[in-house]
């Protein structure tokens, strides 16, 4: 009864939060509406008996990432008003694309067979006296090594691309050499002359 | 994969031997700049010589490895070998290029290899998880290199372009995983083969899966109607990312493909077969049609690798180890031409300056006969004209088709095939008989010569030996088949 309850509230105010962050007028208040449907898309994740991916969503979805677009959404004056305004003609299009796609899927799901095999093949759920992120962490660890060394490899060429695309030398900075600074002594850069006098310089 | 077994972790070492040594150059070149790109190009260039000799040195024998996610088999392995020989082209080709347009940064060639291993991957995926992160890997590389010259506009468009449209078709391809998965309960090829082998009627969410998994995959090989970021990004790109972009990740998706069709969606090759049917049948004729009216060079090899696909898909079709094996050599085949071409396009400097219009050939072969010639042999086969390599790749694909009865399939690729002609032979017409323009700049890179020569010798003289390609393939391509 309580677990139908809080399904119920979390599903609704997620699908509502998700809907505010495309209609809401100021980009700080989608922000902010983002966050929320995280909160509430967590707590779905807990309900699922998933803890640890619900602690990795408010962590580093909320924590970092959404931070991250407040940001960047109050530091750059980017007038969203005028990106939006080119956008809505195509909504007609894109509302007749996804309807048709939606109405696609749902026939297939009202019609969805499961393979004989399938509940077979299907992952077991969380073993028997381990917790959930011992479980998670002795899986990705033993049987998924590979993929998860190769999506480490993705995220190092992530990095290498954000680097390679935005990052400038800037030749009009001036920067500090502390080595050139110490190495520096009286007779480089010091000359002492002898001005004979009522001779001027 | 309870314990640590030597002969399983000699499967995976080509690859890790890739990774690693794509970390140590990136050390290397972070700590010494950009003046290190010239050593850190012929270093990946080793590199890909070094993880070929692993390659060739561990052992073929069908197997999976790591928890079943990864598989080495005869197919695998020549196809690697394969993607390491188009790597090693373009890496080679780079380099000068890299200096000539004031783009020498190290992590160029770093990111070729970083692609290279994502296509490594994937051909060696046994697991739709290993492909995805695979796919991914080579894809976000390649959005980079297209967006490698990010001062100039075309450049950055291209990159845009590239990265919005496959971005898309990753998450098509991602949904229909999960499709996949909800009817199968497992990502794993063997075991969905399986579980599709003992579901009786019509798996339709199965099927719906599989339309997207291929909309995601004929994205990558850009199939007709999925083709169009292809002439802009072909375009937009630097020339040596173009020539990239042509030799190697087509390679990596066809065998992918050819993988997905005859393992896990094999129970279902009568209703695959409609739309690959469709997408070879309109990547032949658009690409056909649409070459005629192109004055770029690179946007006309974009639309050659179009209708190439297209012809790829012809033998792919037919799902049997004859066809299979005819791909695999149209594959080889097409590799090798391009990288001809490819080299020669990049030849194609004026005062400093690349130049990439058709009619900037004009009297090539009275200005660099050499080159002229190498061209039109390169072309000729391209085209399909006896007796260069070229046309035993179409020969054999058309032969597949034929025998397992798509006749109407194998008329179009012939009329295509002739339409295209059309482009490639007037390119010869205006390099032999026009009014011969400016010569190109003198100096040639060695790499630039060593590419062509090798190009032009196998085109020429692939008819004396032709089964020795020809047997391989037929080896490799059964490894498919068993399973």
């Amino acid at each position: 009864m309580f677990e139908a309850l809080a399904f119920y509230v979390f599903a609704s105010v997620l699908v509502a939060s998700a809907l505010m962050v495309i209609t809401a007028r100021n980009p700080v208040h989608s922000v902010l509406f983002l966050i929320l449907s995280f909160f509430n898309a967590a707590g779905l994740f807990v309900l699922l008996g998933a803890e640890f991916i619900a602690m990795i969503l408010v962590i580093v979805y909320v924590g970092a990432v959404a931070v991250l677009f407040l940001f960047v959404v109050m530091m750059l004056d980017i007038s969203f008003a005028d990106l939006r305004k080119g956008a809505m003609q195509y909504v007609p299009v894109g509302l007749i694309a996804g309807g048709i796609l939606l109405l696609e899927l749902i026939s297939i799901f009202a019609a969805w067979q499961f393979s004989p095999e399938a509940s077979k093949n299907a992952a077991a759920p969380t073993p028997e006296g381990v917790e959930n992120t011992v479980a998670l962490g002795r899986l990705i660890y033993t049987d998924y090594v590979f993929a998860f060394q190769a999506a480490g490899m993705v995220l190092l060429v992530a990095m290498i691309g954000a680097i390679v695309l935005t990052h400038r030398q800037r030749p009009d900075v001036r920067r500090q050499k502390v080595s050139a600074q110490n190495a520096r002594r009286p007779e480089d850069v010091l000359e002492i002359q002898k001005i004979s006098s009522n001779s001027g310089v | 994969m309870n314990n640590f077994n030597p002969v399983e972790f000699s499967a995976v070492f080509p690859e890790l031997f890739m990774a690693v040594a794509a970390m140590v150059l990136l050390v290397a070149g972070a700590v010494r700049g950009n003046g290190l790109t010239a050593f850190i190009s012929w270093s990946v260039l080793a590199t890909f010589a070094i993880t070929a000799m692993f390659l060739l040195g561990i052992d073929w024998d069908s197997r999976t490895v790591m928890g079943d996610m990864f598989r080495m088999n005869p197919f695998t392995g020549f196809i690697k070998l394969l993607i390491l020989a188009g790597l090693g082209a373009t890496t080679a080709l780079s380099v000068r290029y890299l200096y000539e347009e004031a783009m020498a940064r190290f992590e160029y060639p770093i990111l070729i290899l970083l692609a290279g291993l994502g296509m490594m991957i994937m051909v060696s995926a046994n697991n739709l998880l290993t492909l995805y992160v695979g796919l991914e890997l080579q894809s976000l590389s390649l959005y980079v290199l297209a967006a490698f010259r990010r001062d100039n506009a075309r450049s950055s468009e291209a990159g845009l372009k590239y990265f919005v449209l496959g971005a898309l078709a990753s998450g098509m391809l991602l949904f229909g995983v999960s499709l996949v998965y909800g009817f199968a309960g497992t990502i794993d090829y063997s075991a969905i083969g399986g579980s599709l082998a003992t579901f009786d009627g019509m798996p339709v969410g199965f099927m719906v899966g599989m339309v997207f998994v291929l909309v995601g995959i004929a994205f990558k090989i850009s199939a007709v109607p999925f083709h169009m970021w292809t002439p802009d990004v072909y375009e937009g790109a630097p020339t040596s990312v173009t020539a990239f972009f042509a030799l190697v990740p087509k390679i990596a998706a066809i065998a992918v493909l050819m993988q997905l069709l005859y393992g896990p969606f094999g129970g279902l090759s009568a209703h695959w077969q409609q739309i690959i049917w469709f997408l070879a049948v309109a990547s032949m004729i658009w690409s056909a049609l649409a070459g005629l009216v192109q004055n770029n060079i690179k946007r006309l090899m974009a639309y050659s690798s179009i209708g190439n696909m297209g012809y790829a898909l012809v033998g792919l079709i037919t799902g049997t180890p004859q066809g299979a094996s005819a791909v695999v050599v149209y594959m080889t085949i097409y590799m090798i031409m391009t990288a001809g071409v490819f080299a020669i396009i990049m030849c194609m400097r004026r005062g400093e300056r690349a130049v990439e219009s058709i009619d900037d050939l004009a009297g090539l072969s009275r200005t660099s006969p050499l080159l002229a010639y190498a061209m039109a042999i390169l072309l000729f086969s391209m085209s399909g004209i006896p007796p260069l390599a070229g046309f035993f790749g179409k020969l054999l694909v058309f032969q597949a088709a034929i025998g397992q009865g798509f006749y109407t399939l194998a008329v179009i690729g012939v009329i295509c095939s002739v339409v295209a002609a059309y482009y490639y032979l007037r390119i010869i017409k205006v390099m032999f008989f026009d009014e011969a323009a400016e010569p190109f700049d003198r100096q040639m890179a060695f790499a630039k010569r060593a590419v062509i020569a090798l190009s032009v010798i196998f085109v020429l003289f692939f008819i004396l030996k032709p089964n020795m390609l020809v047997d391989t393939a037929r080896h490799t391509a059964s490894a498919l088949f068993s399973g």
